[in-house]
């Protein structure tokens, strides 16, 4: 651990080595977060349960920092969207996301948060949770195992990492926009989608027949 | 009951009810009830037949005889097997007279009949959606609806084979979502009716005279459904007086995963894997539920070896899914994650032995149609042995030493969240709720299914109907299954694991079938229906943990919000088959 913070890039006197740690802020800072993820306490479906398995002391996630789970998105920095993401659940989701404290990070845990899974061809699963809000690390399996999570919590550590505080978006001067809460119409409704919407209903409308068409005359 | 029992009682019945008809169709069986004679068909087979346990209600959609039915499922709770009636009605107007204020246990069954397939149910008191979210456009069961990402009727998709490409369903969808709109809608126009409706059921602020000398206003709290007690994606709303619940009402739908329709669209085989993620702690007495269905419909039985394979794994099950029940429960009362980790370590060792079996620790797929996928691997047998002899009745010993006399637990689950029998029996709950409130009904001995008539074990029941009782009827059953377990070690016969060759394609002969297994949660049914296609006609899902949250309601009320919370806990729900 020490040799991973103290290896700044910068040559130690012989005299001093051992004595003296240089290192970076980036260093420090990406160091200490990485090794206290707090993960929201939230399963979604059958990704939950491994999830859970994971916390236990078979595989016990806490070995790395992570074993606070916090039911509530105030206090946690990691949201493992354990399981398949319905039209019903989205706008919770998003909801929760951006009640979320920045840093925060997604992890798509399982076929269906990642891409729609077995359910994908559904008529209310969304096909993926990176289609509404940013995900970080993809962990593949239906369901993975608790070791497939623990690469991805670790793989997530790695991307912590490379990190710096220099032009990461929580410390840059614009604010964080929000992302806009989808809204359950006749079917799921992204509010940034909402001309195009109208747009191909009206397109519909007019290849169905049923408003008269405008004719030369 | 043996078959001339059946033939004279379906003759009294006709004499009782002269309008029914006996339901000719090939494959088919019961009987055709007129609409305006349903009531009293079913409160008569209730008071006067002893059929007083409405098991099943599901809506069926015949697009090319144009009409639609319901298909109803009724039991004794003596012991016995079902007696399916229907009601047709056309396909343009499908009313259909409720049977929720007799049976209250087709509450939930009938919305989501409506919900899904679009059945009307004349005086149903909520008749709201269920699955969906008020305002869905369609009724996504009916034959000619489609999802955004249609491409065909039944797999397999020739999109996919024999060109090789895959094709990616949103490359076809303009918004490269899955989604879809009626035409000339206008989003900017759209008020959402949703939340509205749900707070509407409880959100009634007349102000209540309160029997305390403190009045106080009446608030809604809503609970989940991102909630840590509510075992996923559930949520209850409820209303309080103080921290007393006066109303609730549980909202659902949020892991909606379009079972049935997918199911519709996959051949028979495909569907296995999708029940293992039905109720995921339980996937092995999912995958037996649905090929029980089948098996009937295509008249073949397992040989004598899978049949043992069967039992075996299906009580493994109940171990696992009782233990992690037990977990979850003592987690809702409190006690965080301690008594938890102890039951999740025996269950680690269940999914060794099924991971070893099947390939997957959790979702198995180990059933075929008349047969398993595969033997036992080397050294697994040993390992079940030593597993179920020795070591498991010594933890169940362990857990019951340091819960089941525990002061605080004790407190907080005696005499809360009282069910009675009758209430139970109304409102069609099943397995170890039916059972705690003193009904020892068991499918394995009332209607026994597999080979479960060769056993010897007791039904285990209990009396008080309390959450105290449904966590020691728990602990029997997984002793119970110990039993079995020890019986089917010492018997398990050597032979082949599947009837005839393995096939991918099976070939289902028209006809209805109803399979259900005692689950752990409680009767799994399956109802499907097959024309003789590739592909099931229809395919229903009588989950138990859906319908064991009718009476959550009657449960709840009159109890402290901090006991709704372990009221739920001890129904034991699992979302993904609550919501299908």
């Amino acid at each position: 651990m020490t040799d991973e913070l103290n290896s700044p890039g910068y040559d130690i006197p012989p005299e001093m080595d051992g004595q003296v740690a240089i290192t970076t802020l980036d260093k420090v800072y990406n160091w200490s977060r990485r090794n206290s993820i707090w993960p929201m306490m939230f399963g979604l479906a059958c990704c939950g349960i491994e999830m859970i398995c994971a916390a236990t002391s078979r595989f016990d996630f806490s070995r790395f920092g992570m074993e606070v789970m916090r039911p509530s998105p105030r206090q946690s920095d990691l949201m493992i969207v354990s399981g398949t993401v319905t039209k019903k659940m989205i706008p919770q989701i998003v909801r929760l996301y951006n009640q979320m404290p920045e840093p925060k990070y997604v992890l798509a845990m399982g076929a269906c948060a990642s891409g729609g899974g077995p359910f994908k061809e559904g008529y209310s699963v969304v096909d993926g949770v990176d289609k509404f809000i940013p995900v970080d690390v993809y962990v593949p399996g239906c369901p993975p195992t608790p070791q497939a999570l623990l690469h991805g919590l670790i793989t997530l550590q790695k991307k912590i990492d490379m990190q710096s505080i220099k032009n990461v978006r929580w410390y840059s001067k614009d604010p964080v926009e929000a992302i806009p809460i989808p809204v359950l119409g006749p079917d799921l409704m992204d509010p940034r989608e909402f001309e195009l919407i109208k747009e191909y209903s009206a397109e519909k409308q007019v290849e169905e027949g049923e408003l008269p068409v405008v004719d030369e005359a | 009951m043996s078959e001339e029992v059946l033939v004279e009682q379906k003759s009294e019945l006709e004499e009782r009810f002269p309008d029914i008809s006996r339901d000719e169709r090939k494959g088919y069986a019961g009987f055709i009830v007129p609409p305006e004679k349903i009531v009293e068909f079913a409160t008569g087979l209730r008071d006067e037949f002893g059929y007083d346990f409405l098991s099943s209600v599901t809506g069926v959609d015949y697009l090319p005889e144009d009409q639609m039915e319901v298909v109803y499922h009724a039991y004794k709770t003596t012991g016995g097997p079902e007696l399916v009636y229907k009601v047709q009605v056309p396909r343009d107007n499908p009313v259909v007279p409720s049977l929720t204020p007799f049976f209250p246990g087709a509450d939930l069954q009938e919305r989501e009949a409506w919900d899904l397939v679009g059945i009307r149910f004349e005086g149903h008191p909520n008749l709201k959606r269920v699955l969906t979210w008020e305002g869905f456009e369609g009724h996504p069961l009916q034959k000619d609806w489609q999802e955004p990402f249609y491409e065909e009727d039944g797999k397999p998709f020739k999109s996919r084979w024999p060109g090789g490409d895959v094709i990616r369903s949103e490359d076809n969808n303009p918004f490269n979502k899955n989604v879809d709109y009626p035409e000339g809608f206008d989003p900017a126009l759209w008020e959402p009716v949703g939340e509205s409706a749900v707070y509407a059921g409880v959100g009634r602020l007349d102000h209540a005279v309160s029997e305390t000398a403190l009045s106080t206003d009446q608030i809604v709290v809503n609970l989940g459904p991102q909630h840590p007690s509510t075992h996923g994606v559930f949520r209850m709303v409820v209303r309080l007086e103080g921290e007393t619940v006066v109303d609730l009402e549980p909202v659902m739908g949020y892991l909606h995963r379009n079972h049935e329709k997918i199911g519709e669209r996959n051949t028979f085989l495909m569907n296995i894997p999708f029940t293992d993620r039905l109720d995921y702690f339980n996937s092995m007495s999912n995958n037996f539920g649905y090929v029980l269905a089948v098996e009937k419909l295509m008249g073949t039985k397992p040989p004598e070896r899978a049949e043992y394979l069967r039992v075996m794994m299906a009580e493994l099950t109940r171990i696992v899914n009782h233990l992690a029940a037990i977990g979850f429960l003592l987690n809702d009362l409190g006690a965080f994650f301690t008594p938890l980790l102890y039951a999740f370590e025996e269950r680690e060792l269940i999914l060794d032995i099924f991971e070893a079996v099947s390939g997957s620790r959790m979702m198995c797929n180990y059933y075929r149609f008349a047969g398993m996928a595969r033997d036992l691997p080397e050294g697994v047998f040993e390992q079940v042995k030593s597993f179920v002899l020795d070591r498991l009745p010594r933890k169940i010993d362990d857990l019951d030493t340091f819960l089941t006399n525990n002061e605080i637990i004790r407190a907080r689950t005696i005499g809360i969240g009282v069910l009675t029998a009758e209430q139970a029996i109304t409102h069609s709950a099943v397995g170890p709720v039916l059972r705690a409130s003193g009904v020892p009904y068991d499918i394995r001995r009332a209607d026994p299914y597999g080979i479960y008539d060769r056993f010897e074990f007791d039904v285990a029941v209990r009396y008080h109907g309390d959450i105290y009782d449904r966590y020691l009827i728990r602990l029997d059953e997984i002793r119970q299954s110990i039993r079995i377990l020890e019986q089917v070690i010492r018997d398990m016969p050597e032979g082949p694991i599947q009837e005839g060759k393995p096939q991918y394609q099976v070939r289902v002969p028209p006809g209805e079938a109803y399979g259900r297994v005692e689950g752990p949660k409680g009767e799994l049914g399956f109802y499907v229906v097959s024309n003789g296609k590739p592909n099931p006609w229809r395919y229903h899902v009588r989950a138990p943990s859906f319908i064991n949250l009718t009476p959550l309601g009657v449960m709840g009320k009159n109890y402290m919000i901090a006991d709704v919370v372990t009221i739920l806990g001890s129904i034991d729900i699992v979302l993904g088959e609550t919501d299908r």
